[in-house]
């Protein structure tokens, strides 16, 4: 019995020794290897094979790519959606986490704050294309003078509307609002089209209420924190306007549906399926309306966020931050990659010669990484070469963009967006919510958060 | 001098200070060789049971007292994580919100499986097409059932309201009232769970002897009378041990606040399931999560020691 015991116990631990192997593997401490020496790096969001089109261009240029650096292999990860938050601190702590991993905005203070990518500092200089980057944008990526990953795609939020309701409704789609008054007529006409049109969808639940708040407070030239980041700025006459304006709106005009608790799919979903009039979002909602949800490009316009001329629109977008145990090599083959496949003019994403050839969309104003440097510059001329969608119907969010600063999501983004669902969530769904009680409650809330040394 | 039994049976013991001669062992080992395969699956499962069950818990626990960022080594800060959580805004509303969660499920989803257990049992014909209607919304995945229930839920165009309008009721708002939106989570979950229980329960009343209800029918006794002096005692056990089972899944509950209210309006439905999700992987901050995971589980580590008492009490009638 003794034996069997033994036995099964050594089983036991050889099964719990290979789930602690798999937790930590990483070639940061393996001496760095010959400078021509091969090196492979794996690298996130590679386009799904549900997507052949991308694939195939992502596939084609990392043939391209590994010819013109024979000691590099680019093994691509494929993903959809390209990063999942649930899956990313697993595959950081179960040692799968990509060398060049995907993020959004939103993730990268976090993770850089959490020091959960390499810093890049020292290498990132051989990137040409990063002295013409915007500098808002590089920003994003740096913590004082470290540099923990590059972009791919960035955008400011603005003003989704549906231009065929708006013809039916009797409103110039070529004229969209300017200001939150005339978003308020425009969607009360909307509204008015029949049962179910809903004029202005907003969200209030899963912590994009508060993401929406932000970017709704920004356009009106408020702050979420002080200068320091160490205080809320939120509970201020813009915050309160923000409110106002959406409690007006849902109860005075009944102008937004009677369907709240929105979350990310939802107002996607409403907008593709035709019946909603506008909604705060940035150009690649048409996108992801035209590829996931059924509505057409053509169908779609972007304005500013009424009221942003001359103020602030909180910045959005995606790039790739680098595995904090990838060695040197790694990084440096990464950057080589990210130069050819994100950030030079008619290569990689911006060949958009190959993509009008492919049937894909050429033409919306994003991504926007070098501004009007001499890059940003050459991107804009090729987008408008090889268009295959309206780009009018993008022209007033472009026209304002000059006017406009990019400002960034802020300190402990996520947690200060869940605190204020709450105040978006209960002026949508109670006509007798106090704002100023709700702001009141959601400061505190906030300031205690931003005052955790976590 | 009499041989016993025992003397037959193990006639070569040599002492009482060496209680297994050679032969003992010889026949351990036939005993062993004889189940090896037993032996094998039981290991198989034991293993499945360590990587995915056990070890997790340990990690969590382990987790609950570190600031880990998964890359470097984990730093031990004691009861710091409890201290965040319990500070944070939302801890309150999460506990009550899952004991009101429990509570509301222990009116409306106990009870109907029971009755409903009852009704079909009391039932002559189409038993078992009845049986598998009941049983059918278990097999519906719960995601699918859940978003189902959005639908039903809409406001304008769901389901719930097109026929509260036709008895001329007016529209509720379901899910987006702070006063009815964890009353609806509670609905959704009676429904998806309804045919596991109402199943169970059958079960339990089927073993229930016959004579005994004939026995009080021929005494005169109605329905009602003969649920309450014969179902119900006869039932005492099982009834209470669904109702442990019950509450140890129910304060789990995370998939229908994540996939119908996001946890609002207002926190109104956030849970301490939903949470500790929104720590672990909103905020990125694991230790928050585990601790909140820890005093989850040891809250219902009090239900699982009574409810195996109780179950223990079961299996020695």
């Amino acid at each position: 019995m003794t034996t069997t015991r033994r036995g099964l116990s050594l089983l036991l631990v050889a099964g719990l020794g290979l789930v602690a192997a798999s937790c930590g593997s990483g070639d940061a401490n393996k001496p760095a290897a010959d400078a021509d020496g091969p090196v492979t790096i794996t690298v996130g969001c590679e386009p799904p094979k549900s997507n052949p089109k991308e694939r195939q261009a992502w596939e084609a240029d990392v043939a391209t790519f590994q010819k013109a650096h024979p000691n590099i292999t680019v093994q691509g990860k494929d993903a959809f959606p390209c990063i999942n938050p649930d899956t990313f601190q697993a595959k950081l702590a179960g040692g799968t986490q990509e060398d060049l991993f995907y993020v959004y905005y939103t993730d990268v203070r976090k993770i850089i704050e959490k020091k959960q990518a390499a810093d890049i500092s020292q290498y990132v200089g051989s990137v040409n294309a990063v002295k013409d980057l915007r500098p808002d944008v590089m920003g994003v990526f740096k913590d004082g003078d470290k540099t923990y990953g590059l972009p791919r795609n960035n955008y400011n939020m603005g003003l989704v509307y549906n231009r065929k309701l708006f013809t039916q409704a009797g409103l110039d789609p070529a004229n969209p609002p300017k200001t939150w008054s005339e978003v308020r007529e425009a969607a009360k006409k909307i509204a008015a089209l029949g049962p179910g049109y809903v004029g202005y969808g907003e969200y209030s639940a899963g912590n994009t209420g508060g993401w929406h708040f932000a970017a709704e407070l920004y356009a009106r030239g408020g702050s979420m924190v002080s200068d320091d980041g160490k205080t809320a700025a939120f509970n201020s006459d813009e915050g309160k306007a923000v409110l106002e304006n959406l409690k007006q709106m849902r109860w005075d005009d009944n102008s937004m549906g009677t369907k709240q608790l929105l979350q990310w799919e939802d107002l996607m979903r409403m907008m593709g399926g035709g019946k909603l009039g506008m909604m705060v979002g940035a150009p690649d909602v048409v996108q992801s309306v035209n590829n996931d949800f059924k509505g057409k490009f053509e169908d779609y316009g972007v304005t500013a966020v009424p009221e942003s001329d001359g103020k602030s629109s909180l910045s959005g977008g995606d790039g790739y931050m680098f595995n904090p145990k990838a060695s040197p090599e790694k990084i440096k083959a990464g950057l080589l990659w990210l130069e050819f496949h994100e950030l030079t003019p008619g290569k990689g994403q911006f060949d958009y010669a190959r993509s009008k050839e492919q049937g894909r969309p050429v033409g919306l104003p994003i991504p926007d990484l070098y501004g009007t440097s001499a890059p940003g510059n050459e991107i804009t001329a090729l987008r408008k070469q090889y268009a295959t969608v309206p780009v009018d119907n993008f022209a007033p969010y472009v026209a304002a963009q000059g006017n406009i600063t990019n400002k960034l999501e802020p300190p402990k983004a996520q947690e200060l967006y869940a605190v204020l669902d709450v105040a978006m969530s209960a002026v949508l769904t109670r006509n007798d919510a106090d704002i100023n009680k709700l702001l009141g409650d959601a400061e505190s809330k906030a300031n205690k958060i931003l005052a955790k040394n976590t | 001098m009499t041989v016993t039994e025992e003397q037959v049976r193990r006639p070569h013991t040599v002492g009482a200070t060496d209680p297994r001669s050679p032969d003992d062992h010889g026949a351990l080992r036939r005993a062993v060789a004889r189940n090896l395969t037993a032996y094998g699956f039981l290991c198989a499962a034991l293993i499945c049971f360590a990587l995915f069950s056990w070890y997790p818990m340990v990690r969590e626990v382990v987790l609950s007292f570190q600031q880990n960022n998964f890359v470097d080594p984990g730093v031990w800060v004691g009861f710091d994580n409890f201290r965040t959580v319990i500070a944070d805004p939302a801890f309150r509303s999460a506990w009550l919100n899952t004991a009101a969660f429990s509570g509301l499920a222990l009116v409306i989803g106990y009870a109907v499986p029971f009755v409903l257990a009852v009704v079909l049992n009391e039932l002559k014909h189409a038993k078992a097409y009845l049986r598998f209607v009941v049983y059918l919304p278990v097999m519906l995945p719960p995601a699918v059932a859940v978003l189902l229930f959005k639908w039903f839920y809409d406001p304008g165009a769901g389901l719930f309201n097109q026929a509260l309008d036709v008895v001329h009721i007016p529209p509720l708002s379901w899910l987006d009232s702070t006063s009815t939106a964890l009353v609806s989570l509670v609905i959704v979950s009676t429904w998806m769970n309804l045919g596991t229980g109402t199943l169970i329960y059958l079960a339990a009343l089927q073993s229930i002897p016959g004579d005994l209800y004939e026995s009080a029918e021929l005494d005169g006794a109605g329905l009602f009378r003969r649920v309450w002096h014969v179902t119900i005692p006869q039932t005492k056990l099982i009834l209470l041990v669904m109702l442990l089972l019950q509450i140890v899944a129910t304060m789990q509950v995370f998939i229908e606040p994540y996939l119908l209210t996001g946890g609002g309006p207002e926190n109104a439905t956030v849970t301490v399931a939903y949470l500790m999700y929104q720590y672990a992987f909103n905020f990125g901050d694991f230790g928050g999560g585990s601790a909140l995971g820890l005093m989850l589980m040891i809250v219902l580590l009090i239900f699982s020691t009574v409810y195996l008492r109780v179950s223990r009490e079961e299996d020695a009638r």
